[in-house]
């Protein structure tokens, strides 16, 4: 990184942030935002960090746990069913500060997409930051009215007769979708069954790899 | 009967969906941090944070990205709640 | 109100001025009610620094295609307040 070459009259120590020159003027204005927060005493730096941390550490990783194990086991599946967030509790993952989240079951028969056509609501803890996509205008309006189409856009091609089912999350209630197994893989390890399920197929825009 | 900006569902529209990604950077990263942080100390909940980007006028709301919808909303309802003063962080900006 | 799974339900068609989390391509939709998710803080005052309460029971309602445009899913989920639901 090149050195600073701005006075400062304060401490700060941003080791990832771009320097002012690289800086847009928005990056510039949060960061400024933060500073004047924490000297007014309003939120703490370091309660600011621990945030920014936890974000971080969120991926689709934790989401795959839970439908490897489903897949494997299913007493499992049925409390996942049931409870997705005591199912995820079960597993020591974190589930989000939502009250509620509800995994809903793809089958031969019935295929189920997430959006949130107000904003931009999507089981974070589990599956990381949503991508761009789905917090997108035309997403959010096609996804209610023309989610076959928005299939395929994906690439996703359902068999006839297949329901498409699509979740609108207008208020605290986080939805997970559990994708169907892949066929050819009995006797895969939940490792193995983990690592070939995608943030997509758990959105129900994709089948999992 | 007309929608507000953010009611998206059923909008029209013929628009594809660009699905490229970017990582987020760390201004978006800590905007969201600062709205948990400011949530923590009961300064804002996730029903303000929403009406606060829902307040923008319609025509920024489209063009800006999604972060800087939340920026805005943290600085509206912060200043709605004499948190910021008026023109404190314009001001401190400029010096 | 006080809505029962199988419920059948229709949006209340009406404006509202602020924030509300009943999206427009619903109002005046019928449905069904399919979950009953339990009381959660109202969306409508908590975001004018109000505690949004007394809680509000919030529903799953599903509108099924004919109930909304050709191009729908075969069914789509809402979760909708029960103050924006009226008996059917």
């Amino acid at each position: 990184m090149s050195g600073h070459d701005h006075d400062h009259d304060h401490d700060h120590d941003h080791p990832h942030e771009s320097i002012a020159g690289d800086e847009s003027p928005i990056a510039t204005r949060a960061r400024a935002l933060e500073e004047l927060l924490v000297e007014k005493g309003v939120v703490q730096r370091e309660d600011v960090r621990r945030n920014v941390d936890w974000l971080v550490s969120r991926s689709p990783a934790d989401g795959a746990r839970l439908v490897a194990r489903a897949w494997v086991d299913p007493d499992f599946k049925e409390r996942l069913l049931a409870d997705a967030r005591a199912a995820a509790l079960e597993l020591g993952l974190d589930p989000g500060p939502s009250p509620v989240v509800v995994a809903v079951e793809n089958t031969e028969r019935v295929h189920h997409m997430v959006v949130c056509t107000l904003c931009s609501c999507y089981p974070r803890a589990l599956l990381g930051p949503p991508p761009d996509w789905y917090k997108s205008l035309p997403y959010r309006s096609r996804a209610v009215s023309d989610p076959r189409g928005v299939l395929e856009e994906f690439g996703v091609e359902l068999d006839d007769g297949v329901e498409l089912r699509v979740l609108d999350s207008t208020a605290d209630i986080r939805y997970l979708v559990l994708p169907r197994r892949p066929p050819e893989t009995d006797g895969f390890g939940e490792d193995e069954l983990a690592a070939l399920v995608t943030r997509d197929s758990m959105i129900g825009v994709a089948q999992p790899a | 009967m007309e929608r507000a900006v953010h009611d998206r569902g059923a909008w029209p529209t013929v628009e594809p969906i660009d699905r490229s990604e970017h990582e987020l950077a760390d201004w978006e990263l800590l905007t969201d941090a600062l709205v948990h942080s400011l949530a923590g100390e009961d300064l804002m909940n996730v029903d303000e944070l929403r009406r606060g980007i829902e307040s923008m006028p319609p025509d920024e709301y489209e063009r800006a990205s999604y972060y800087e919808r939340w920026l805005y909303s943290v600085e509206t309802i912060l200043a709605e709640k004499g948190v910021l003063a008026p023109g404190e962080l314009d001001a401190r900006l400029a010096s | 109100m006080t809505f029962r799974v199988g419920d059948r339900v229709r949006v209340s068609d009406r404006a509202h001025e602020g924030h509300h989390r009943t999206p427009g391509y619903l109002k005046g939709r019928s449905g069904r009610v399919e979950r009953v998710h339990g009381g959660f803080t109202n969306p409508e005052t908590r975001a004018y620094a109000g505690d949004g309460l007394p809680e509000r029971t919030l529903y799953q309602v599903l509108f099924g295609r004919d109930e909304l445009w050709p191009g729908a899913a075969d069914r789509t989920y809402v979760d909708v307040y029960e103050h924006w639901l009226e008996a059917v």
